[in-house]
């Protein structure tokens, strides 16, 4: 942006700050929200009561953090977790090591990004869920069928985001950095990398929740055990407010780790003047 | 409705003309998070049917809270602005307003005749009518071949252009500019307030113009507002009794230019040194546009 | 290098690595004995004697409207909800902390518990994907309503643009890049639960069908089905690439331009 396009400082909202910059849909911090929080408790407490809902369907709350507290205590839930949790874990740390090593390879050498680029918009958008057949017949019910998702789905997701990282790259630093005679290695540690990370702290943050997703799912479609596995089972039992409970379980674990990108994006991103929309993921 | 580019001049200077826009007793205090801030105190003023108005003052004068109060953008916290006998609530239908960034007041997402003719579709105007306004705009402000660009691949002169472009279409009784011209480099300025001043002999329009720059609100107006720092007051309306036929060589070094320039620029500092009234609780402004 | 030369050669630069990674695929598989991965073209030949046949119409029909119509609704739900928060503080604050949670659920969880409500049909696949589609689109564009340009609003409000005008002139498009981010996250959540909402009581349907044939160890069949998928979710990618080159034409443009003053 040219200077012409910053907000007229004269204008005493702005000098005043009196109006609050603007800023992200970001996580509660109102005392709204709260109160927004526990008025939607109240109602999926209250209607199924009031038998507006069918209560078969729709358990009241209670019901389903009776049933959760019951789920915590067997060993079968934490074994899911740990299940769940090494699936995501596991296969985000695969798709982070891969899509940045590859993105920031591909992203500098330009003949290797032109060659490339036709193949990454194929293989992009094929939807992970179209390999659960070959990961089953692959590895059967093993970590692995789950990892083949996790992968394949977070890696594609960050790759695409260290390669717009890298292009963005800005041309007179690019010069620079050519007559100052840096070398591969410093182009890549002082130029590229400061660069490129606003959009690799986003890759990471997409590719968090995609991975999330598919360690579910590969429970939930019966490639693998893990929280998916076990909303499966309850639902074929019946057990009504236990699938819901286990549903609000995988959300919680869900809003924790996007709380834990964000802040993770904003602890490495405090220098950067402007967090990037992500437009363009 | 006259033709807003062939429109004859009514003007004659020195005769003296009705009010068209009181400004009466304005003030304006922000409040919020725990302090207040008085931009605006105690305004009045008035501008004549066809007068060209520049209201000058020290950066972080309110000048800006001034103009949108008048605008109808802002209410004010006291007083009353009054248009051709109403008292302005809202945006007025018969008034338009040129902001200063003109990258930012201009749809992106639409061509230049897209912007210009936007305002008058809101009029309901048939579409010929709406097409002869919008040549005959962008044809005043020389931009005739630039209709179907968007504002983005023209240069920050072209895109205020635009803007006043899309006031002119507009056919207001009252042109408000705030700052327009603080962002566009010397010449381009030059061209554009010489634009201005034949923009309103064509037009007969009622212009007032808000800048902080002395020398501009000398030579374009025929009457100059000096306002104090914030909380603003007025501390002098001055009557520029330059010829009306005014140009950038002549008038710029006529002895007279010299001498009102001088005053104005006198009247400036002091008011920085005594703002008008008890101290700004607000922090001090951070850095000036010019 | 005149125009065609140089036509020639992106088109070379393009299809140089896929041509060269099908032909090694082609040629390594050829001779294949492993009964999981039978020759390319095997697979190939199998390709159109599976998908072109009534099974275009009785699977892959029903499969691609269900995504259409929830991918539809999604948007319109989410853009219309999406407006209505961004322009409202008070009801934006109180919704939320609901919503990042209800976004952050994994979309298929939801799966067991809304076909609870609305059965296995059509219209419950249907509802699986609005409501895991809704979230991204309906965040976006709280975000993109959020961010309208002061200036411009003023703009806006000084030549009387208001109600649906101001809606439809200022607050859509400039929350457009924004709104059409969110949907191209919905776009492939949609063709996820497309898939996996078929895996749960269904008789017909492209995922249906693809896992029918794994359990049934119909290898060529099922590798078949893995590359509809792979095609479907390519051309839907290539559609939707189209339409935002289309639609925020204004948008990179006025960035490059940004770009090129800085």
């Amino acid at each position: 942006m040219t200077t012409t396009d910053v907000p007229a400082l004269d204008t005493p909202d702005a000098r005043a700050g009196l109006v609050p910059a603007r800023r992200r849909f970001a996580p509660p911090s109102s005392a709204l929200g709260l109160v927004g929080l526990a008025g939607f408790a109240v109602l999926i407490e209250v209607l199924p009561r009031t038998g507006l809902v069918p209560r078969d369907y729709f358990p009241p709350l209670s019901a389903m953090v009776t049933a959760m507290v019951d789920e915590v205590q067997t060993q079968g839930f934490w074994d899911a977790l740990t299940e769940t949790l090494m699936g995501w874990g596991i296969g985000l740390g695969i798709a982070l090591v891969a899509g940045i090593s590859l993105g920031l390879l591909l992203g500098s050498v330009e003949v290797l990004r032109r060659y490339t680029a036709s193949t990454i918009e194929f293989l992009r958008p094929v939807p992970s869920v179209a390999l659960i057949p070959l990961a089953v017949l692959l590895f059967g019910f093993q970590l692995q069928s789950t990892l083949l998702l996790v992968v394949y789905a977070a890696f594609w997701q960050v790759l695409i985001q260290v390669l717009y990282g890298v292009q963005d790259v800005d041309p007179v630093a690019r010069e620079t950095a050519r007559s100052y005679q840096l070398g591969p290695v410093a182009r890549l540690r002082y130029l590229i990398w400061p660069t490129a990370l606003p959009y690799v702290m986003t890759g990471v943050r997409l590719a968090a929740a995609v991975a999330l997703i598919l360690a579910v799912t590969a429970g939930l479609v019966g490639v693998g055990r893990g929280l998916g596995a076990e909303i499966a089972v309850a639902q074929s039992s019946g057990a009504v407010p236990l699938v819901y409970g286990l549903v609000i379980t995988t959300g919680l674990i869900g809003v924790v780790i996007n709380l834990l990108a964000r802040a993770l994006e904003r602890r490495t991103l405090s220098w950067h003047s402007s967090m990037r929309a992500d437009i363009g993921g | 409705m006259s033709d807003p580019v062939a429109a004859p001049s009514t003007r004659q200077p020195g005769q003296p003309r009705t009010a068209l826009l009181d400004v009466d007793r304005v003030q304006k205090t922000y409040t919020g998070q725990g302090r207040t801030v008085e931009a605006v105190r105690n305004l009045t003023f008035s501008v004549g049917d066809g007068e060209l108005v520049c209201i000058v003052g020290p950066s972080g004068a309110g000048k800006t809270t001034l103009l949108k109060v008048i605008a109808g953008l802002l209410e004010p916290t006291s007083g009353t602005v009054t248009l051709d006998g109403t008292a302005v609530t809202g945006p007025p239908p018969s008034m338009a307003v040129v902001f200063q960034e003109y990258g930012r007041s201009l749809f992106p997402w639409m061509t230049v005749e897209g912007n210009v003719e936007l305002p008058l579709k809101q009029k309901k105007m048939g579409k010929e009518r709406r097409a002869e306004l919008v040549r005959d705009a962008l044809e005043a402000v020389g931009l005739a071949d630039a209709h179907s660009a968007y504002p983005w691949q023209l240069s920050g002169g072209m895109q205020q252009r635009v803007a006043i472009a899309r006031a002119v279409a507009y056919q207001p009784k009252v042109l408000l500019m705030d700052e327009p011209f603080a962002a566009v480099d010397a010449q381009t300025r030059a061209d554009l307030e010489d634009l201005i001043r034949s923009l309103w002999h064509r037009l007969g329009v009622t212009i007032l113009f808000v800048t902080h720059d002395i020398d501009e609100s000398v030579y374009l107006g025929e009457r100059v507002l000096v306002l104090s720092s914030s909380p603003t007051v007025i501390m002098e309306d001055l009557a520029i009794d330059l010829p009306d036929e005014r140009n950038q060589l002549d008038t710029r070094s006529s002895p007279r230019f010299a001498e009102l320039r001088h005053h104005v620029y006198e009247q400036i500092q002091l008011a920085k040194h005594r703002r008008g009234g008890e101290p700004v609780t607000g922090p001090a402004p951070a850095g000036s546009p010019t | 290098m005149s125009t065609v030369a140089r036509w020639a050669r992106s088109l070379f630069v393009a299809l140089a690595l896929p041509v060269v990674l099908i032909a090694l695929w082609w040629v390594l598989s050829a001779d294949s004995k492993n009964y999981y991965s039978p020759p390319l073209q095997t697979i190939v030949t199998t390709f159109g004697e599976v998908w072109f046949s009534e099974r275009l119409r009785d699977d892959v029909l029903p499969s691609v409207t269900r995504l259409v119509l929830g991918y539809t609704g999604a948007v319109v739900l989410g853009v219309g909800a999406g407006v209505l928060l961004g322009a409202n503080r008070t009801l934006r604050r109180l919704t939320e902390p609901v919503l990042e949670f209800f976004r952050a659920i994994p979309p298929p969880a939801l799966i067991p518990i809304l076909f609870l409500f609305a059965g296995i049909g059509d219209t419950a696949k249907i509802i699986v994907i609005v409501f895991g589609a809704v979230w991204p689109v309906l965040l976006n564009t709280v975000e993109g309503v959020r961010a309208v340009d002061e200036v411009l609003s003023d703009t806006s409000r000084s030549y009387g643009i208001s109600g649906w005008a101001r809606l439809r002139r200022l607050v859509l498009p400039s929350a457009s890049p924004q709104i059409i981010a969110g949907m191209r996250q919905a776009l492939s959540i949609s063709i996820i639960l497309m898939v996996i909402s078929e895996l749960f009581g269904s008789f017909n349907g492209l995922g249906f069908t693809i896992i029918q044939f794994q359990r049934s160890f119909a290898i060529p069949e099922m590798w078949s089905g893995i590359l509809l998928l792979g095609i479907l979710g390519f051309v839907l990618s290539l559609l939707f690439a189209l339409f935002e080159r289309r639609s925020l034409r204004w948008y990179h443009g006025l960035r490059r331009s940004q770009r090129g003053e800085k």
